[in-house]
């Protein structure tokens, strides 16, 4: 009993932050769910003593993607932070259908998959070197494939960003272009 | 290279953290309310006016001669004349003030009041803890709290003070001087009637007494200068009285 | 004796938890070691601003606080943290009009709890460690990195431009450094072979000469570099000086703290300075030999009196270089972390890789060559990034008019 409670206060608080996260008014409180809702899922991991993966978690969507997501709401949306929710069907039947169809698809899958039916092995001594071992041994192609693929990534935003700047000193350092240089030289 | 600018400035401050605790140039704090700190001859704040000896009433060198009042650019000072009037360092009678107010709230402290008093009567103070309680009564200083003695302005001003001192010690000395000769011609007049009616030989002898006469009686009358000026400057502090024998060497006619 | 003196909290912890009946023994032992925690950290956060304003005054040719007095005796300001607490609390809670209450409230909170939170896998002495995680490194910087959502949160609660502006710099500024920060611990966990905070402080146990040289990572090159790059980032993750940009009182008012007052702001400040000790504790944990003495004769010395003896100088290092150093601008700040210490983070990685394979070479003549070879490895892309940092032309700035 006090293992499973620990665990449904941690499912409580995801499932909440999750709900907040889809149902409030101002993206950016939704977002700020989101990142708990993050730190939520962290929180079970931790309580399942995978260790890397919930620090991990944490590190990485609690530090960089729940700031990216902020930022983009900041930077896209700024002036209308209050999420203009339209809805799409007339109904909320069909709205319950489709969201047990997707329940339905995700849940089926892991409940009869064979990974449930093994008893956890007793934890290893040093799982993170364990992790680290198949790291480079087992799984050493997925490994650097997600590597080329945050390379790609970085690489990507780093053009993306580029061509703005290319852009702009072109168009802005000609004297031709601006208004007020161009009232100048005639 | 790379990071040598960083070490330097490392050092620097070390060494002024460790100096602080021994070198009083690297700890310049001057603790207020207990300590102040030294201000420099020059400093100025509002006016003062100087008076000679211990009682303000009677040395006050003002004589009421409104030059400052004109010459004050915000207009801060207000001066009535006194109808009696009291002798000044050399014994002539000069007028004196008997209203002498400063609003220290209008005076911007540009010392013009000083520069051009011809009595070397109002000079700058240096004092700046001049807060009150209440908005503008407070502010009007009058004749009084304006008063301060000359051993004071001696005290913040030494130099300025000193050529003051000696200069007016000078023209005590001259004119004690011309007194004396004026003293001296007028017996030697009175003399030369009084013997000229008994017989022609004596104003002859009187002629021949009268010769010499002149020269012991510089001489003569330099001795007995020193102890007539010495009871004049006992109010004047001692630094002033080694001054005064110098010039009036050099003031000899 | 000298046993007993080195274990005596573990010892008295043991005893106090003794005292009650079995079921309550966990709960009470984790209660003592966070009220310990606290009361430790909390202390040192006190001594470290008296001890910043005095010093700062000191090399800035003036006393710092110095007239307080406590029942008329005078104590030379060392009492004045109690003075700034009780300020703090009695001030006004302002909280502006246009603000988001919930989460103006909630970011000196969500600020301050994972700064306490790290100081839980730091060793402190010997078998004094509150949890000894198998991971306790990538906890410490998770935590860390939590931290950044706080900023955010506060800058933009506040419904001020100048707030927000703070709070992006801020954030910029601190994912900027986490980088150069994860990046220059690595080559220790490599060497050290583990994740474990207790296992890194054992790895530098030992002596070599005789008992003269400890076998502490700073002394060793890519340690030396290492230390200075975790330094440097560590310095910039917290907001200190010379890196505050996002709360310079002459830039931006004080960027995302403008809009808190009170108990808030003191949240703040409590979290900036536990976030310095913090880093200073994980500096000495990883570079600085933990607990460990630095000569076998001064092993009598208890080893949570070397922890913190420790700490406490990296924290005067800190004092001494705000004193020292003019703010850094924005770009500088980014160009520096990222044209500098990221790629000399990373060939710190190949001298880390060199002197772990070449751990065999032992005779006095072959070490020497490993070290220098390590060190010339290291000091070329340190000349070589400084040389081109430097002789940058300066591009025609670009100025970009409103239409």
């Amino acid at each position: 009993m006090p293992n499973n409670i620990a665990f449904y206060i941690l499912a409580a608080l995801t499932l909440c932050s999750a709900i907040a996260a889809m149902a409030l008014r101002n993206m950016v409180h939704c977002a700020l769910c989101a990142a708990g809702a993050f730190a939520g899922i962290a929180l079970v991991f931790l309580h399942l003593d995978a260790e890397f993966a919930g620090l991990a978690q944490i590190l990485v969507y609690v530090g960089a993607v729940a700031i990216l997501v902020l930022f983009a709401v900041l930077l896209t949306r700024g002036e209308e932070i209050k999420a203009n929710i339209r809805r799409a069907s007339r109904s909320w039947f069909s709205g319950v259908c489709a969201s047990a169809l997707v329940f339905a698809g995700i849940i089926v899958p892991i409940a009869y998959s064979p990974g449930l039916k093994h008893t956890p092995a007793a934890t290893a001594s040093a799982p993170v070197q364990k992790l680290g071992e198949s790291f480079v041994n087992e799984y050493v192609l997925p490994l650097e494939v997600l590597g080329l693929l945050l390379t790609a990534a970085l690489l990507g935003a780093v053009v993306i960003a580029m061509q703005d700047k290319k852009e702009e000193t072109k168009s802005i350092s000609q004297p031709e272009n601006h208004p007020v240089q161009k009232e100048a030289v005639q | 290279m790379l990071g040598l600018g960083i070490i330097q400035g490392l050092i620097e401050t070390g060494r002024n953290f460790v100096g602080s605790y021994f070198k009083p140039e690297r700890l310049t704090t001057v603790q207020y309310p207990e300590e102040r700190a030294k201000s420099f001859e020059a400093s100025r704040t509002i006016p003062m006016l100087v008076y000679d000896g211990e009682d303000p009433n009677k040395g006050l060198r003002c004589t009421a001669c409104t030059i400052c009042e004109q010459e004050c650019p915000p207009k801060c000072i207000y001066i009535v004349k006194d109808t009696v009037k009291k002798p000044d360092y050399l014994g002539k009678m000069q007028m004196q003030p008997k209203i002498f107010d400063i609003d220290i709230s209008v005076c911007m402290g540009c010392g013009i009041c000083a520069e051009v008093c011809p009595f070397e009567s109002i000079k700058m103070d240096q004092v700046f803890e001049l807060s009150t309680n209440d908005r503008f009564g407070s502010l009007l200083l009058h004749k009084h709290q304006l008063a301060k003695s000359n051993s004071y302005f001696n005290k913040i001003c030494p130099t300025q003070a000193a050529e003051i001192d000696a200069n007016r010690a000078a023209d005590v000395h001259k004119a004690e001087l011309k007194a004396k000769a004026d003293a001296e011609a007028k017996a030697k007049a009175a003399a030369a009637a009084t013997t000229n009616a008994a017989a022609g030989v004596a104003a002859a002898a009187a002629a021949t007494v009268a010769a010499p006469k002149p020269a012991p009686a510089p001489a003569a009358a330099a001795p007995v200068s020193k102890p007539a000026s010495a009871p004049v400057q006992q109010a004047k502090p001692t630094p002033s009285t080694p001054a005064s024998p110098t010039p009036s060497a050099d003031k000899k006619p | 004796m000298i046993e007993n003196a080195d274990q005596i909290f573990v010892i008295l912890l043991h005893w106090l938890v003794g005292l009650v009946p079995e079921p309550w023994r966990p709960w009470l032992s984790y209660l003592l070691i966070i009220a310990a925690i606290m009361g430790v950290f909390g202390g040192l956060f006190a001594a470290a601003t008296i001890a910043e304003r005095k010093i700062l005054g000191r090399i800035q040719n003036r006393y710092g606080p110095n007239r307080i007095k406590m029942f008329g005796i005078k104590t030379f300001g060392l009492i004045q943290p109690i003075a700034d607490g009780i300020k703090m609390l009695i001030k006004e809670d302002i909280v502006p009009h246009a603000a988001d209450k919930v989460v103006h409230y909630l970011a000196p909170i969500v600020l301050t709890t994972p700064i306490w939170m790290t100081f839980a896998v730091l060793p402190m002495g010997r078998n004094m460690t509150a949890l000894d995680m198998d991971a306790g490194i990538l906890f410490y910087f998770a935590m860390g990195s939590a931290t950044e959502l706080a900023v955010f949160m506060a800058g933009w609660s506040s419904h001020n431009k100048y707030s927000l502006l703070g709070s992006m710099r801020a954030i910029a500024q601190m994912i900027s450094y986490e980088v150069p920060l994860v990046l220059s611990t690595i080559p220790v966990l490599m060497l050290a072979g583990t994740l474990s905070l207790t296992r890194v402080v054992d790895a530098q146990g030992g002596y070599l000469l005789g008992g003269f040289i400890p076998h502490w990572f700073i002394l060793t090159p890519w340690g030396f570099a290492g230390c200075i790059i975790f330094l440097l980032a560590a310095m910039a993750e917290s907001n200190r000086s010379p890196f505050d940009l996002p709360e310079g009182e002459s830039e931006i008012i004080a960027g995302y703290l403008t809009e808190y007052s009170g108990f808030k702001y003191a949240l703040f400040f409590l979290g900036e300075y536990v976030g310095m000790l913090a880093v200073s504790a994980m500096l000495v944990t990883l570079f600085l030999g933990g607990w460990h003495a630095p000569m076998k004769a001064l092993e009598f010395i208890p080893s949570w009196i070397w922890f913190f003896g420790k700490t406490i100088c990296v924290i005067l290092l800190y004092i001494w270089s705000r004193a020292t150093f003019p703010r850094i601008r924005l770009d500088q700040l980014l160009t520096f972390s990222w044209k500098f210490l990221v790629p000399l983070a990373l060939a710190n990685l190949v001298v880390a890789a060199v002197w772990h394979f070449t751990n065999g070479w032992a005779t006095p003549l072959w070490a020497s060559v490993r070290w220098l070879l390590c060190l010339f490895l290291i000091a070329v892309p340190f000349v070589l990034l400084g040389r081109s940092l430097d002789n940058k032309k300066q591009s025609p700035r670009l100025y970009h008019y409103a239409e």
